[in-house]
């Protein structure tokens, strides 16, 4: 459904990303694990259009990303949850889930209907600044969000971060729920245990490089990733 | 004070106030979605004020209504909004702040004194749009223009706000300063949202034009400095970036003014400057400004 070829990302005279491929089929949940400053998140800002790649390639199903207009990749259905949520602080946490649906505004209202059954604190406070909600509330807030644009594939990044222990049991849980709702997920964290134990495979980065990669069980098993990412 | 001088000045400085809160808009909503002054800005009043000045007698000669002209001068701000913005702004955006600040004060300068060779540097008549008697009203004068310009102000801004909160558009113009990468993301082309950002405001700009006319109905080519700089201490009175505090600010701005010109005609300029800045020193932000490190 995502194929990455030979991909390498710069900032300046920085190489942050050197020729990864990587691939995510229909259904899957693909993660992506490795330390801070790895490359992780440059890699789905490359997918979604925000940082500009030196070389490679990136198909979403039939269409080229590079050369596609950033803000028409929702379009393509490919949502994006980012690092930090990003939500929209000074609007109201409805009004943020009406910006989910900019591009695609048909039956929104039933989307939002859903959106409220799997968050039922955001329909608590769906009146309420987005700015004003906690942390775990605004990492809701962006995956209903992405929600909000009936995606087929979802890339988040991190969103296990800053959140308490039990917080980070539920948005593991959601995160599972919305694949077997058929939503593709191309997941990045640095939670290595929880996301391989959601994943069918995973791909490991170290500095701009991928370093491993294959099934979520077996790199849950392997020496080297517990060593390094599992604190084993 | 009698009350009638009371009343008087306090619809004067509305009527000064929205005025200066038209033009604040545009200020204010160039700077919320890009974080650049657009010291153009204010000459846009001096594009209106001329193209109306050529189009009543067209409009008049033709057999048409002479309000025509107040849509000549929405439409030619508009266009030469976005032109400015496509061809002189675009172009320098991501080289920094301080070559954008300077484009835009050379595009000021630029467009005063192509009006100066177009226009000449004589000062012009604008004929009125609309010229409406003065009645008494409980024994007030009530200059019918004056109310009409208020209420001229009053319709464009709670337009402006009604369009932002409930239009696809609107919408995009309020979240792309607030997140710009995450309006990428759900959909917004964030150029274009900067291009219809400059388009409203300067047509905001042909419609303070039109209620300055009314006032004093003299155009030259530098009438939109002092104007513009006026305005743009309301934008920032207010909170710059915050399209309320614009609005607040431009009124507060004309209201100072007038009533500060009551009591001390010669000095009006350097007290009303000098109360601006003792706000602005309590708080830098603007009246409805965040504190610092929170985005608008
Ligand atoms: N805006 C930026 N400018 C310069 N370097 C950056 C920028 N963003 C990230 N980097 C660098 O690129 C590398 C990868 O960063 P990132 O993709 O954020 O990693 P991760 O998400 O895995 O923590 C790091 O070395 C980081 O310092
Ligand atoms: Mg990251």
């Amino acid at each position: 459904m995502l194929e990455i070829s030979n991909l390498s990302v710069s900032y300046g005279a920085i190489h942050a990303i050197h020729n990864v491929s990587l691939k995510v089929n229909r259904g899957e949940i693909v993660s992506l694990i490795g330390a801070n400053g790895a490359g992780k998140t440059t890699i789905l800002r490359t997918i979604s259009g925000l940082k500009k790649a030196d070389e490679g390639e990136i198909r979403f199903e039939q269409t080229d990303l590079r050369k596609t207009e950033p803000s028409k990749i929702i379009r393509l259905k490919l949502a994006h949850v980012p690092e930090g949520r990003h939500i929209f602080p000074q609007m109201t946490v409805e009004e943020n889930l009406e910006m989910g649906a900019f591009a695609d505004q048909k039956d929104m209202s039933a989307t939002m209907e859903d959106v409220y059954n799997r968050f039922s604190r955001l329909k608590e406070r769906k009146r309420q600044l987005a700015g004003t909600l906690s942390g775990g509330e605004q990492q809701m807030l962006a995956v209903g969000r992405a929600l909000m644009a009936k995606p087929k594939m979802i890339l988040m990044d991190e969103p296990s971060m800053g959140l308490s222990p039990l917080l980070v049991k539920e948005i593991f849980s959601i995160i599972k729920e919305v694949n077997q709702n058929g939503i593709t997920i191309l997941l990045v964290e640095q939670n290595a245990k929880m996301a391989l134990s959601i994943s069918n495979r995973a791909y490991v980065m170290e500095t701009g490089k991928i370093s491993m990669e294959g099934n979520a069980g077996e790199l849950l098993k392997d020496v080297r990733v517990k060593k390094a990412y599992l604190g084993q | 004070m009698t009350f009638s001088l009371f009343f008087q000045s306090l619809i004067n400085g509305l009527n000064q106030g929205a005025i200066y809160a038209l033009i604040a808009l545009g200020y204010t909503m160039v700077y919320g979605i890009i974080r650049m002054i657009n010291f153009a800005h204010g000459d846009f009043i001096m594009i209106g004020a001329y193209t109306m000045f050529y189009t009543i007698p067209l409009m008049a000669n033709a057999g048409m209504p002479v309000w025509l002209s107040v849509l000549a001068a929405i439409i030619v701000c508009s266009v030469v909004g976005v032109v400015v913005e496509v061809i002189a702004y675009k172009p320098v955006r991501q080289a920094g702040s301080m070559s954008a600040l300077i484009t835009a004060l050379a595009m000021s300068l630029f467009l005063e004194n192509l009006a100066m060779v177009l226009f000449g540097a004589k000062p012009q008549n604008v004929q009125k749009i609309f010229d409406l008697p003065t009645i008494n009203f409980l024994g007030v004068a009530l200059p019918l223009n004056v109310i009409l310009t208020i209420l001229i102000g009053v319709i464009m801004m709670a337009g402006l706000q009604i369009f932002i909160k409930k239009t696809k558009i609107g919408k995009a113009m309020r979240s792309v300063p607030q997140d710009r990468d995450a309006s990428i993301l759900v959909g917004i082309n964030v150029n274009r949202v900067i291009t219809i950002t400059f388009a409203i405001g300067s047509a905001l700009a042909a419609v303070a034009a039109l209620m300055y006319c009314t006032k004093y109905p003299r155009v030259t080519n530098d009438m939109g400095s002092m104007m513009g700089l006026k305005a743009f201490i309301a934008a920032v009175l207010g909170g710059i970036g915050i399209i309320p505090g614009a609005m607040l600010g431009g009124i507060l701005v004309g209201l100072i003014e007038i009533f500060v010109k009551l009591f001390a005609p010669g000095w009006y300029e350097a007290i009303t400057y000098a109360i601006l800045i003792v706000i602005l020193l309590v708080k830098p932000s603007g009246i409805l400004g965040k504190n610092v490190g929170e985005k608008v």
